[in-house]
């Protein structure tokens, strides 16, 4: 009796911030409301693939951050930047080395999220507009692939950059006009690093936070959608699992009367 | 006097016409302090839109203003039609959107065409002439690769490779070269000369490299487009002819001048007939059909 009592006591100081901030933002409860939703019963390991391309969107947001305090964006300087953060900044190789393979896993992940939504039908009404999102979300980080593949600034990302730029050029009508905005003239310059720096770590970053903020809002407002193979539609038993019959892709005139 | 009409009598008709009057009184501020037209034109829009205003402050109350006896359904009649048309609180919604939207396009547009104009107007493009030295360090006969920096104060990034041959001279006795810019012209990377490099009879003028090469033809490493000794395409993906460097010959030295782009070359060296083109990206077509997908030159390469 007195042990349980001394349990609620612990509890009770333990527990006093986040009252204290609950009395006066209500945010425990939003981020209760937000984390504990309804999710179908038959969901997979699969459905998870979008937080784990979203956490490796923050890793590579995280780690972009203090790989910015060392970078030098200019023509001279940009090279030698990068080597010294291999080799001469304290674990400077780790976290180079996380932006640098978070960058193919983040979009490896995206594909398979994106496979996985299309091949649950998870795209349908009233999912159409957050496919749309997902697309967006999808162009944008290609985009921050192809303007961080430039900053090492050796002769790959050279070469690669300048193909790039190049086939972006052929383009009908817009091309020599979007190449010339990439690289600031005929070819690439002293202007065009500063450039894809600048959209790398600034334009689109906020372009692929603000569509996740969106793409996170229609999660919560529609809810997961559930498998092919489940038994219950949109939180309701399907008609056809009412009959007891096997169900999915079978005829049945009953439950759609009924 | 009815409660009613005192209510309503003095009750200024709703308007978007003082905002416009606002924009025109800014505008003059503004032209004041930097430019003539913009005052003119503030000047304008105040007086049309002040007039506008004044007008419909008149129609809005003749009756009241004229004739105080009038009957006293007037003023009603009066204050419903501008009832019906924008109330106090839609006005001031829109009056706030609109004023928000014009500071928010006060504020992006000018930025947006800082970070996009740019682009569209040419800035960045300008070539600089290089002088490649006596026109006697070129055999003729034979190409020279020539290395150089296009505009030292970029430096290694503005670095440069041009093919430079010495074809003797034309027939009306005028020295002809053949000035092939080494970029390949299906995306852009550095075309290559098929053909051993004298690495001994390298030679060094005013910052320039110059090397001998025996080469009939060019490849490119990236994607294996090939060209002949004149840059006319052989095999692979270009879809046109390599670039050219306009040239002249000042004090007896070889300078290069601006690039332009090559549909295709008739004949060799000296008697060739290029045809020439404004500067185009790699892989734009600038001859044929295709060339219809790319109406506009580049800017900066026409200039």
């Amino acid at each position: 009796m007195a042990a349980t009592a001394r349990r609620q006591q612990l509890q009770d100081v333990a527990l006093a911030p986040l009252d204290w901030v609950e009395e006066r933002s209500g945010l425990v409860g939003y981020t209760k409301w937000f984390l504990f939703r309804k999710v179908p019963r038959d969901i997979t390991w699969s459905q998870t693939l979008g937080s784990a391309a979203l956490t490796a969107f923050i890793v590579q947001a995280t780690t972009g951050v203090f790989l910015a305090m060392f970078y030098k964006p200019d023509p001279v300087n940009a090279y030698a930047s990068i080597q010294s953060i291999t080799e001469d900044v304290t674990l400077g190789w780790l976290v180079r080395g996380m932006h640098k393979w978070g960058a193919s896993v983040f979009i490896i992940l995206m594909f398979f999220h994106m496979a996985r939504a299309f091949l649950f039908g998870a795209y349908k009404y009233p999912r159409e507009l957050n496919w749309i999102l997902g697309v967006l979300l999808l162009v944008s980080g290609m985009a921050e692939g192809f303007t961080g593949y430039l900053l090492p600034w050796d002769n790959t990302s050279y070469w690669a950059t300048v193909v790039g730029i190049n086939i972006n050029a052929t383009g009908p009508f817009v091309g020599p006009f979007l190449a010339q905005f990439l690289q600031g003239g005929l070819s690439i310059g002293p202007d065009t690093l500063p450039k894809f720096y600048a959209l790398h770590m600034l334009v689109l970053p906020g372009a692929i936070m603000a569509l996740i903020g969106l793409h996170l809002y229609l999660v919560v407002r529609l809810g997961v959608s559930s498998p092919p193979w489940s038994r219950s539609a949109a939180g309701r038993e399907r008609p056809e699992a009412a009959a007891g019959r096997d169900g999915v892709g079978e005829p049945t005139t009953e439950g759609e009367s009924a | 006097m009815s409660e009613e009409e005192r209510d309503t009598q003095h009750l200024p008709a709703p308007s978007l016409w003082p905002i416009g009057f606002a924009v025109g009184v800014a505008c003059i501020l503004v032209g004041l302090v930097i430019s003539v037209p913009a005052l003119i034109v503030g000047a304008v829009i105040a007086l049309v839109f002040g007039f506008l205003w004044v007008r419909d402050l008149m129609r809005a109350h003749p009756v009241t203003a004229a004739a105080p006896g009038a009957p006293a359904a007037a003023p009603v009649v009066t204050h419903a039609d501008v009832g019906d048309n924008v109330d106090r609180a839609t006005f001031l919604s829109l009056a706030t959107i609109g004023v928000s939207g014009l500071i928010g396009a006060g504020v992006t547009l000018p930025v947006l065409g800082f970070g996009v104009l740019p682009s569209f107007v040419g800035d960045g493009v300008e070539t600089h002439d290089v002088d490649l030295g006596p026109i006697t360090n070129f055999p003729e006969g034979q190409y020279m690769i020539a290395t150089y920096l296009e505009n030292p104060e970029q430096g290694e990034v503005s670095r440069r490779t041009a093919f430079i041959r010495n074809n003797g001279s034309t027939d009306a006795g005028v020295p002809s070269f053949t000035a092939i810019f080494s970029r390949c012209v299906h995306l852009g990377c550095p075309v290559q000369p098929n053909g051993p490099i004298d690495e001994q009879a390298k030679q060094e003028v005013n910052g320039v490299e110059l090397l001998p090469v025996l080469a009939a033809s060019f490849g490119c490493p990236c994607h294996g487009g090939l060209y002949d000794s004149e840059g006319n395409r052989s095999a692979g993906p270009p879809v046109r002819s390599l670039d050219r460097y306009e040239f002249s010959i000042k004090d007896g030295n070889l300078i290069l001048g601006r690039l332009f782009s090559v549909g295709h070359v008739e004949g060799v060296g000296a008697t060739a007939r290029i045809q020439k083109y404004y500067m185009a990206y790699p892989g734009v077509h600038v001859d044929g059909i295709e060339s219809w997908l790319y109406p506009i030159p580049t800017p900066g390469s026409t200039g």
